[in-house]
């Protein structure tokens, strides 16, 4: 594939105080395709999109979006290069509105400016949050929150998004629909990086995939590929 | 009842709610560091006390009036809030070893010392700052001839109060209607998701303690035309916005401003009903009640109401 290259990982290590939980990490995402990293429990995939978004920083290792080193920037700057991270287990506001919520997604630079605009952009793509703008955020359901924490990443104007785990205790229908607009999201210009443990239906949507164990990328490939690889099948698939 | 004993009521909840208002504010200012930064202020009080003596000697030497100071003295505070913020406990927030409880016993340091230069500079002496409008008062029977009971409404208390009510709703609105504002409430629910969104955390911390400064520094200028002033008070106004933090509901500004008012009033018909001397008692007992009865304090009421839990 000729697509230009958006996010390139090199070989980062991150540690937690003494504990080394990611070992010599390195992947790339091109621009406009959905990349997954997938692994189990504990293999450090939350690990790895807080060191992209800045939370963590890699010692060593180098992370370049573009053609910049962005692995010592703070996460305020990483949001105005266009870096959103949609973290696990949602992390609303909850005492806010989802309309607050949402403004806090759009603080810098043109996002907000261009703040109302996106707002129907995002009440469009989740008709339901138009109807609760001024509720709570915490009273929503779980569904209803995911799209909240989908709409206030997407409230930035990424460039790339990064979603983690967005499936995580949803009924089926809605992971469908979460996916479903995760494609819109990518056909719409945006690269995404997704975390998921809900294999089989992310491999299905990705471009490519690499799985991780321990800290450590131990298999890479297409999405088809990988729906074909006999260890994912085992380890991931049950089958 | 009879006349006299409903006039007394009233008039006790009527001191009470002034009391409660300006209590309030205190209350805000505490509540709003502890939301941010997980940490009580224990030099809350204190920083009153030194926006009190500033005050008081813009009256003394310059003949300003405490409610035209509370403009000059709250932004003051509020940069005098944010060096204590960037040079003291920054450093220390920094330093990785150290527990959290060592940034609370640096605010207790630092209102030792404010306390201490206090005394060293203008002595331990008892001040009181002698205003025009200190002892005037509306009394309702001017107002309405035949009213069967009497109350009036100290001049004084009633400005103050009124000060305090704008200063917070014009709080309100910073923090429902600005995106700084909006920040910092999002910094406070969650810190990580905060930064996620490109919140600048330590630009936060930093206004949050300059505005819980100047809060209660505009507090300070509001009690000069009603309180006595000395060094030591600050002591004593730290434990009112402690209490009023855990009846409230650590870091929530509504349940603030309804504990303020509570303690107000309850203070108030201890000192009516019980005894002069007997609201500090008042206090500890509603703090103690708050603890035990209502652990989450009134915000957690006001949530679970919201909720439907
Ligand atoms: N704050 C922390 N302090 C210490 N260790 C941590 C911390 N956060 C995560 N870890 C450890 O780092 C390892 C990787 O955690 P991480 O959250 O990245 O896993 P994950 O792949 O996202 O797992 P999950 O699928 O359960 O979300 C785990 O062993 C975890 O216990
Ligand atoms: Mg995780």
């Amino acid at each position: 594939m000729g697509r230009p290259q958006l996010l390139e990982v090199r070989d980062i290590n991150v540690f937690y105080g003494d504990l080394q939980v990611i070992w010599g990490v390195s992947f790339n995402v091109r621009q406009g395709e959905i990349v997954c990293l997938i692994g189990a429990n504990g293999a450090g995939k939350s690990t790895i999109l807080k060191t992209i978004s800045g939370l963590l920083r890699p010692t060593p290792g180098e992370i370049v979006f573009e053609d910049e080193r962005i692995d010592q920037l703070r996460p305020y700057k990483l949001i105005e290069l266009g870096i959103v991270h949609v973290p696990e287990g949602r992390r609303l506001f909850t005492e806010m509105t989802v309309e607050e919520n949402l403004d806090m997604g759009s603080l810098k630079g043109e996002s907000r400016q261009r703040r109302e605009q996106s707002k129907d952009m995002v009440f469009e793509l989740f008709p339901r949050l138009r109807e609760r703008r001024r509720q709570i955020a915490g009273t929503l359901s779980g569904g209803e929150q995911q799209m909240l924490a989908i709409g206030r990443g997407l409230m930035a104007r990424p460039r790339l998004m990064m979603f983690d785990e967005p499936s995580l205790g949803l009924a089926p229908i809605l992971v469908k629909e979460i996916f479903n607009v995760i494609n819109r999201i990518r056909d719409e210009g945006t690269t995404v990086l997704i975390v998921e443990q809900n294999v089989k239906q992310t491999l299905s949507i990705s471009d490519r995939a690499y799985v991780l164990e321990n800290g450590r990328i131990v298999l890479e490939g297409t999405g088809q590929e990988m729906l074909g690889n006999a260890h994912v099948k085992t380890a991931y698939l049950g089958v | 009842m009879d006349a006299v004993a409903i006039e007394v009521f009233l008039q006790t909840l009527i001191s009470g709610l002034l009391l409660g208002g300006l209590y309030a504010l205190i209350g805000i200012g505490m509540t709003l560091i502890m939301g941010v930064m997980k940490i009580i202020n224990l030099a809350h009080g204190e920083l009153m006390m030194v926006a009190m003596y500033m005050a008081y000697w813009l009256f003394v030497l310059f003949h300003i009036d405490p409610y035209i100071s509370v403009f000059i003295v709250a932004p003051v505070m509020f940069f005098f809030g944010m060096a204590i913020q960037r040079f003291l406990i920054n450093p220390v927030l920094r330093v990785e070893s150290i527990l959290p409880e060592n940034q609370v016993i640096l605010t207790v340091g630092i209102g030792m010392v404010l306390a201490n230069l206090a005394t060293l500079f203008f002595t331990s002496d008892y001040r009181s700052t002698p205003v025009k409008y200190a002892s005037d008062a509306w009394y309702l029977s001017d107002y309405w001839r035949d009213s069967p009971i009497e109350l009036s409404l100290s001049v004084p208390w009633t400005v103050s109060f009124t000060i305090s009510v704008v200063i917070t709703v014009a709080l309100w609105f910073f923090l429902t209607k600005t995106d700084t504002g909006k920040s910092i409430r999002a910094t406070a629910q969650d810190l990580e998701a905060a930064m996620l969104m490109g919140v600048n955390v330590e630009r936060m911390r930093l206004v949050t303690f300059g505005l819980g400064a100047a809060l209660v520094g505009a507090a300070g200028c509001l009690f000069i035309p009603i309180y006595y002033l000395y060094p030591a008070l600050g002591g004593r106004f730290t434990l009112i916005a402690f209490v009023i933090t855990i009846l409230g509901g650590l870091g929530s500004t509504v349940g603030a401003i309804i504990g303020g008012l509570i303690l107000g009033v309850f203070e108030s018909m201890t000192a009516t009903y019980v005894g002069m001397g007997w609201a500090p008692v008042g206090r500890f007992l509603i703090f103690i009640a708050a603890l035990i009865f209502l652990p989450g304090g009134v915000a957690s009421l006001l949530r679970s109401r919201r909720l439907g839990k």
